[in-house]
């Protein structure tokens, strides 16, 4: 990651602009590094995004098989299963990090889904004022009071079993915070003399929101993305344990179903119920450390006292 | 924008003692205006889900089962499907607006009594812990913001993060496996769910229900409390550099009087707003934690009707749900000018 050494030729601004980014990345990786908190969440995260990965590895896929169970129903923690084994005789260590694949995989695609809304609403919104600016935010508005998990949990119900479904259902009901954040930011943005500027040299509307207005409100809209994340590993979570994910899939909270319907609650069955919550947990704890990090070095006014 | 904008503008302009008042009129009635709005996209809202989703309502419905046509036509005739699409949702304007929110299908019963059964339990639920929540949450909210940067504020911080993180129904399930069922030498000291246990009467029957109430509400009070505190530490940290403070201060007042008269009014209105914004939120944490404690209220109803599903009875109480928040956010609208003069003018 060195500069290349000065040519003698004057650099491009094509190279320019890449160098300055470059700085830039390399500043604000000083500036996060000083946020402890939020260097544990990113160690908890690289640590499961490993487990993820690797999981067809160390745990194989037919970890989830039911007919090919290795233990019986409902062992307690041993030095064969070190989590104890399922109502079917899974082992629960290789269904928890197993887990860990859909749980990030639908974080993180509706978080994408749920932020790329927010963004697009929230830049035509601050950019193109006037009646349909107005209707936008009314939109907004009535979204962001709306039980948001309650129309989630409809829309899970009304649509067939699926991931896809989870994803859709927790993106297009999560994105109206992002949408005002980022409108305020593109107001301020466009408030600019540089984009007077670009407006006289002909520059259209597609040019000023793509090109000026998207690179200064990305920062916002990343750590905004990391924030996102955490709300819909929790949210996908508890649409697993009201029985509204894909039955065919394991994940966290389809984990805690099954250990509320084998009955662990009433047998206090501790171990089956504790580690799939506190993986959703840790999950959700380190994309909130890493994104209020990423908020407080791109704002510091914000990280008073931290 | 709405019609009640359009009125509150054509009306002659006041004279000028008046100003004061027809200000507040006029925001009031734009509120209002709001929320007519929001409601009826929310009825619009509640129609298209549940009837231009892919798929046979029906069928839904029916979960699958084998159901014979003669059945299935019989179905659609009762709730409204043969009808053109256009009658239909006249037609369900009309009953809900008057209502009638449909037949449950799972309990043969009217939506709207199966509502009111379960209005009682969720509302002693729901207040208590809101009252519990948002007082925890301002009061240590107040004390990390005042002394920042410190071991107890950064513990309360911590703290209240780590429990924002989790999932509030795991919460509620290991509070049953600890302090119900007990682990190990620890007996149960709290009933698994439900409100109440046995027939007594009068004071018994108070008691018995709080002592049914302590988990569900320990539950909501823990995933809740946290966002309260994170925005009013960061409100009242937003005030604490401002001149006004540096002015009572120098005064000679208390340090204590600083904060209580001075600091926090001024903190709290960002905290308010946010409380009602988030009460989506809390209803989410609602529904999950009757439902883990088998809890007779909305929430649980909520629970029941959808692992049939019980479409009438989900449609129901989601516009009961949304309707509830928006009428809770526009009193708390009408209320903001007089908690703080310098909204709505």
């Amino acid at each position: 990651m060195t500069a290349p050494p000065a040519s003698p030729a004057p650099a491009g601004p094509r190279a320019l602009a890449w160098r300055r980014r470059r700085r830039a990345a390399a500043r604000f990786w000083r500036a996060y590094r000083g946020h402890r908190a939020g260097l544990a969440g990113l160690a908890v995260l690289a640590l499961l995004a490993l487990a993820a990965l690797t999981a067809p590895l160390t745990v194989g896929g037919d970890v989830a098989s039911v007919t090919g169970a290795p233990g019986r129903p409902l062992e307690g923690p041993s030095g064969r299963f070190p989590l104890g084994t399922d109502r079917f005789g899974r082992d629960l260590l290789g269904l928890l990090v197993w887990g860990t694949r859909v749980s990030l995989l639908v974080g993180l695609l509706a978080a994408v889904l749920s932020v790329a809304i927010g963004a697009v609403v929230g830049i035509t919104a601050g950019h193109f004022r006037g009646v349909y600016a107005t209707v936008l935010m009314r939109v907004t508005d009535w979204f962001l009071v709306m039980p948001t998990l309650v129309l989630a949990i409809v829309l899970a119900t009304v649509m067939s079993r699926s991931l896809g479904t989870v994803v859709l259902a927790i993106g297009i009901t999560s994105w109206p915070t992002t949408a005002r954040l980022v409108r305020a930011q593109t107001l301020a943005v466009e408030a600019r003399p540089y984009i007077e500027r670009a407006r006289a040299l002909g520059g259209g509307h597609g040019h000023v929101m793509l090109r000026h207005v998207l690179p200064n409100v990305m920062p916002l809209v990343l750590a905004q993305t990391t924030l996102m994340v955490s709300a819909s590993v929790l949210a996908e979570a508890t649409l697993a344990f009201l029985g509204l994910g894909d039955p065919a899939v394991v994940s966290w909270g389809g984990l805690l179903q099954d250990a509320r319907e084998a009955g662990a609650v009433s047998s206090g069955d501790w171990w089956y119920l504790v580690p799939p919550g506190v993986a959703i947990a840790a999950v959700a704890l380190a994309f909130t450390l890493c994104g209020r990090a990423v908020e407080s070095v791109l704002n510091p006014r914000l990280g008073v006292g931290r | 924008m709405t019609a009640a904008d359009a009125v509150s503008r054509a009306a002659p302009a006041p004279a000028g003692g008046d100003r004061r008042r027809s200000g507040y009129l006029r925001y009031g009635l734009g509120r209002i205006g709001g929320a007519v709005v929001s409601l009826l996209a929310v009825l619009v809202t509640g129609f298209f889900l549940f009837r231009l989703i892919p798929g046979d309502p029906v069928k839904t419905m029916t979960g699958g089962r084998p159901v014979s046509a003669g059945q299935l036509a019989a179905y659609r005739e009762e709730f409204g499907l043969d009808l053109p699409l256009w009658e239909q949702f006249t037609d369900y304007c009309g009953k809900a607006l008057t209502g009638d929110l449909g037949t449950s299908y799972q309990f043969r019963a009217p939506v709207t009594e199966k509502l009111g059964e379960a209005l009682g339990p969720t509302l002693l639920l729901t207040v208590t812990a809101f009252v519990l929540h948002t007082a925890l949450g301002v009061l240590l909210g107040t004390r990390s913001a005042w002394h920042h940067g410190r071991t107890a504020d950064r513990l309360h911080t911590g703290l209240a993060l780590t429990l924002y993180s989790l999932p509030s129904f795991w919460l509620g399930l290991l509070l049953i496996v600890v302090l119900s069922v007990g682990v190990g030498p620890v007996p149960g000291l709290f009933p698994t769910g439900g409100m109440e246990s046995g027939a007594e009467e009068g004071f018994a029957h108070v008691l018995d229900v709080a002592h049914h109430l302590v988990l569900p509400v320990v539950t909501l009070v823990a995933v809740e409390y946290g966002q309260t505190l994170l925005v009013t530490r960061s409100a009242l940290l937003d005030e604490m550099g401002s001149d006004y403070l540096t002015t009572a201060r120098a005064k000679g007042l208390r340090d204590d009087l600083v904060r209580r008269r001075h600091a926090v009014p001024n903190a709290l209105l960002p905290t308010v707003t946010l409380i009602f914004v988030n009460l989506g939120r809390t209803v989410a944490g609602v529904v999950l934690v009757e439902t883990v404690f088998s809890w007779p209220g909305l929430g649980g109803l909520f629970y029941q009707a959808l692992s049939v599903p019980d479409l009438p009875l989900v449609q129901g109480l989601f516009l009961f749900f949304a309707a509830a928040v928006i009428i809770l956010n526009t009193v708390a609208d009408l209320l903001y000018p007089l908690l703080d003069p310098r909204v709505g003018r």
